[in-house]
């Protein structure tokens, strides 16, 4: 390792360096506060470190690792959701978690959030599978974190098994890749593979396909989904924000990049595969979302939903469709850590609000809150002044350019099916105090400052929606 | 700049209204009342500097700034005679709902003005939009505050209601933009040039089958918002249960926006597909007449009888749209207006009554002219309206479409006349069952106040001066329309029928216009068209 080596990698190093740190903070001195704070001095360090490097040329180390524009923009976009999502965390913890062992939960996130960055700076087989590995079995343990509640045990094994399912499929695809093409560098695939004989792209595919299974597996897409909502449901609701953005956000980086590397759109089959999985997840994750009742279910099928309509902009594929998938990932991200965020501060009684029926008359009671998740879930729904109109208007562009008609299509009636149970959660905000006792207790000085992170959130939403135009401009500028 | 400023100003007073009701019920009623006034204001100013001859070219004002330059999205703002008309609509009901409102609305005062106020910001941005992206945003725009509108002060059934107006809308609306996608798409192909700029847009060339498909979804996401038949189904539930004043913006210029869609970009985007599409539309149109007006014969619920009344009304727009003749398009622009001010008024009636007796249900109530004779007077003043009474604004609207249309299609004509019979029926009943006949209940009801008898004299005095004095309006729509009609009528060489003249109105109206011997009235219309020399010797 060269000295550039170690400084294209410094946002990653300073997050290792700051989980050793926080971990011996912990052994001397166990607080809370104190724990919270130095995690997200590190993760702000990391983010600074990733900002200088916006300008540097691409740095590629070895085969393994190739840090370039798309890869720091990916970084810089998960650790600043770890960021925000840690101060729903201290939120989440301080109201609804025993008073012992809080502490562990920073280093687990950091961990989380360590793999994932690499994750977005992958470009080999092993480092991505390395960091995937380490996302992962971080996000079991912080699945299960609130163990004295049998739904987060239950969600944290589901998990569990099917994730670790899902990584065999994975790896089998990626052996059988391997096999094939003697290479497990994106961009070797992309100069063997033009000389294999026909039935060693059968094979090449076939591989492929084994490694879409596990892909789609952690992107919770139509029919790797079962998971989802209830996972969704059991794990707190940061870490259900974490599922649904730094999770999704960064396998979303690596899929891009090994398509775009190893020059994957060539394969019809593959890309049918995706057509159909895109129908399917947008079809079936709104439709199955209608029948829920609890606002962390809907949203885990919503997210479904998302990343079907994020493959359109995949399928569509290089330049437009690159930069519209990015776009759209990064709106999503803010939106849905937003949402999360609401429930995590919306004062219940007793565990975090997640049935609907908590959120009755929420208008009336606390106008901030529910505007600001008025705000998310019409951003989540596509409707214009909030970000999430952009990022489908983006995506419609992209997939219409290519002339994916049948997929725009689609696109556009499921976006309709959404706003029914968008709407639905918005009216029972609306309903009229019946109980005018007020069973909640009152905001507390900790939540305020969520608060107000949700509140930048809000703003980011509607400005995002207002005036996209720079977000474009960086987005169009990265090229894989 | 000024056309930006419109739309800020609206935005703006809305929050300070929100804001503002934190501490006071009256203060976000002035707000918003002083913020459409100046809405207002500026308009009028804008007719009349436009009149007085500083407007030259094709818009009286233009705006444009770049918004997103990586797509060719623009804020380009422009207005011509029929958008100015229609801004100038949008601001007097819009201060009239304020006012019909300023009772009514009782709760989460600062909202409703902030929600209030944002429906106008969105009619105005469609009514100035000349950028397709901008037009679709103002589109949607308007959604979100007239759904929690009719969902938070409506009446009994409102979240039904506003379910269905908001999937009917968005649904059609997201057609909509694929089409504007799409065209996008096209001109970029052909051109190099990726726009949604409207003046670019016009003429771009591509195959008829794509044109047609590509207006269809224009042509759906406007047709439904006009509640034409067999779409109509989600206005009468809307307008029902939404609070007085959404009715009011809901008929008064939600709906004005579907035609204003059709007339600017439906007809001169896609002029040939246009004319395939014309005897659908026409028998749609028509259809909407005679059905609106027979389902109104058959409704006791007050508002929702006003409603269906609008969908037949609505008819007549379309049948005005695709007759391809200046006559016809003025009478349209004539029936956007009236319409807005006669339903608007039966509405705020109807609004009144059930504020008093707590019920729309006309058949408890009769007799109530005794009671409230002031109210019983204005209303018949606009139940006469809606009939058509000539002196009134309606009959101008109606016979001008009716004679436009003529030259169109003579057999549809004929059949929508019957629309007019059946108006008449439909009104009176309305007449006899509220305010004559016998007393079903003993109401102890108040009559009209100042401020209501205020707001139902400026329409009344809008709607009389309509009827008998179109020729302002007429003359400021009128560059408008010409261009708009005169341009689909120039694309489209190959209909030998409709080539001919500048102004194609064929021997078949002129009978018309001297049986109705109107001659000046048209003429102010259309002092060009060859209508008073040798061919007039009937």
């Amino acid at each position: 390792m060269t000295v550039q080596d170690i400084e294209s990698l410094l946002p990653m190093v300073i997050l290792a360096g700051g989980i050793l740190f926080t971990m011996m903070l912990i052994a001397v001195k166990r607080n809370h506060r104190l724990a919270f704070i130095s995690a997200l001095l590190f993760i702000a360090a990391a983010i600074a470190a990733a900002l200088t490097q916006i300008g540097e040329k691409p740095h590629a180390i070895g085969e393994v690792v190739v840090v370039d524009r798309f890869g720091i923009y990916y970084q810089v976009l998960l650790l600043s959701a770890t960021f925000v999502i840690s101060i729903f965390s201290y939120i989440s913890l301080e109201r609804f978690f025993p008073n012992k062992r809080k502490e562990e939960y920073y280093l687990l996130i950091m961990l989380a959030t360590l793999g994932a960055g690499m994750m977005a700076v992958s470009s080999h087989f092993i480092s991505f599978f390395v960091s995937l590995e380490l996302l992962t079995i971080s996000l079991y343990t912080l699945i299960a974190y609130y163990r004295e509640r049998e739904k987060a045990i239950e969600a944290g094994l589901k998990y569990l098994v099917l994730a670790a399912m899902s990584s065999a499929f994975l790896l089998f695809g990626m052996a059988l890749v391997y096999a094939i093409s003697g290479t497990m560098s994106f961009a070797g695939l992309s100069a063997i593979t033009p000389s294999l004989s026909s039935s060693g792209i059968l094979m090449l595919v076939a591989g492929i396909g084994l490694m879409i299974v596990g892909i789609g597996f952690k992107l919770a897409v139509v029919p790797f989904h079962m998971w989802a909502p209830d996972v969704y449901e059991g794990a707190s609701s940061p870490v259900s924000a974490f599922i649904a953005s730094v999770s999704k956000g960064s396998v979303v980086a690596v899929v891009l990049r090994l398509f775009m590397m190893a020059d994957l759109y060539r394969y019809e089959k593959v890309m049918l595969a995706f057509i159909i999985i895109a129908i399917l997840s947008m079809l079936i994750g709104n439709l199955l979302a209608l029948m829920q009742n609890n606002v962390k279910r809907i949203l885990a099928y919503s997210s479904i939903a998302h990343l079907g309509y994020l493959l359109v902009a995949f399928i569509a594929g290089k330049g437009m469709g690159t930069a519209a998938a990015t776009f759209y990932i990064t709106i999503y991200m803010i939106t849905v850590i937003g949402a999360f965020g609401v429930i995590t501060v919306i004062p219940s009684p007793g565990y975090e609000a997640g049935g609907i029926e908590t959120f009755k008359a929420l208008f009336w009671r606390k106008p901030v809150l529910a505007t600001l998740f008025t705000i998310f879930l019409l951003s989540l729904a596509g409707i214009p002044l909030t970000a999430g109109f952009m990022g489908k208007y983006f995506l419609l562009t992209a997939g219409l350019g290519k002339s994916e008609w049948p997929l725009a299509f689609v696109l556009v009636v499921s976006s309709v099916i959404g706003l029914f149970y968008y709407l639905r959660v918005i009216v029972t905000m609306m309903k009229p105090d019946e109980n005018s006792v007020s069973i909640s207790p009152s905001i507390s000085g900790s939540s305020l400052g969520g608060i107000l992170m949700l509140t930048l959130l809000g703003i980011l939403v509607v400005c995002l929606g207002i005036c996209p135009g720079w977000l474009i401009e960086v987005v169009k500028s990265l090229n894989p | 700049m000024i056309l930006a400023w419109l739309i800020i100003l609206l935005m703006g007073c809305g929050l300070l209204a929100w804001l503002a009701g934190r501490w006071s019920d009256t203060l976000p009623r002035i707000i918003s009342l002083a913020g459409i006034a100046v809405q207002l204001l500026a308009v009028t100013w804008l007719w009349f500097n436009h009149q007085q001859g500083n407007g030259s070219g094709k818009w009286i004002a233009s705006y444009t700034h770049s918004w997103i330059p990586s797509f060719g999205i623009q804020i380009k703002l422009g207005v011509d005679g029929l958008s100015l008309l229609m801004l100038a609509l949008t601001s007097f009901l819009g201060i009239l709902s304020v006012l019909a409102s300023w009772k009514e609305i009782k709760e989460r005062v600062g909202f409703f003005h902030f929600n209030l106020l944002f429906v106008l910001a969105g009619i105005t941005g469609v009514f100035l939009s000349l950028d397709l992206f901008l037009f679709y945003f103002s589109w949607e725009v308007m959604l979100i505050p007239m759904y929690f509108l009719i969902s938070i002060w409506g009446n009994e059934n409102r979240v039904y209601a506003s379910y269905k107006f908001f999937l009917f809308t968005q649904a059609s609306g997201l057609l909509m933009f694929l089409s504007i996608l799409g065209l996008y798409l096209v001109h970029g192909q052909h051109t190099g040039v990726y726009t949604f700029d409207y003046e670019q847009l016009l003429g771009t060339v591509m195959a008829p089958q794509t044109a047609f498909l590509l207006m269809l979804g224009f042509v759906i996401a406007f047709i439904v918002k006009l509640s034409t038949v067999p779409f109509h189904s989600w206005l009468p539930d809307a307008h029902t249960q939404a609070p007085t004043a959404g009715s009011v913006i809901l008929a008064g210029l939600l709906l004005k926006t579907g035609a204003y869609g059709l007339i600017r970009f439906v007809l001169p985007l896609f002029p040939q597909a246009s004319h395939q599409f014309a005897p659908v539309a026409m028998v749609l149109g028509v259809l909407s007449i005679l059905y609106g007006a027979k389902l109104t014969f058959a409704q006791t619920d007050l508002k929702r009888l006003i409603a269906y009344i609008s969908v037949s009304h609505m008819g007549f727009i379309l049948l005005g749209i695709y007759a391809f003749n200046v006559m016809a398009m003025q009478g349209v622009v004539m029936q956007m207006v009236v319409h807005g001010v006669s339903t608007g008024a039966l509405f705020i009636i109807a609004g009144a009554l059930h504020e008093r007796i707590h019920t729309r249900d006309i058949g408890q109530m009769g007799g109530l002219w005794s009671k409230m004779p002031k109210m019983g007077a204005m209303g018949l003043i606009f139940v006469m309206g809606s009939l058509g009474l000539p002196g009134l604004g309606n009959f101008v609207a109606e016979i001008l479409i009716l004679i436009g249309s003529f030259a169109a299609n003579e057999t549809l004509t004929v059949i929508a006349t019957i629309g007019l019979v059946a108006a008449t029926i439909y009104s009176l009943r309305i007449m006899q069952k509220v305010f004559y006949g016998k007393e079903q209940k003993q109401w102890t009801v108040a009559d009209f106040g100042l401020r209501e008898m205020g707001i139902m004299i400026s329409l009344s005095v809008a709607i009389i001066w309509l009827g008998l004095f179109p020729a302002p309006v007429l003359n400021l729509a009128k560059s408008a329309v010409v261009s708009l009609t005169g341009s689909n009528n120039k694309m489209v060489q190959d209909k030998p029928d409709r080539d001919n003249s500048k102004y194609p109105i064929t021997n078949h109206s002129i009978i018309g216009v001297s049986v109705i011997r109107e001659n000046s009235l048209i003429n102010q219309i259309n002092p060009k068209a060859p209508i008073k020399d040798d061919r007039t010797g009937y």
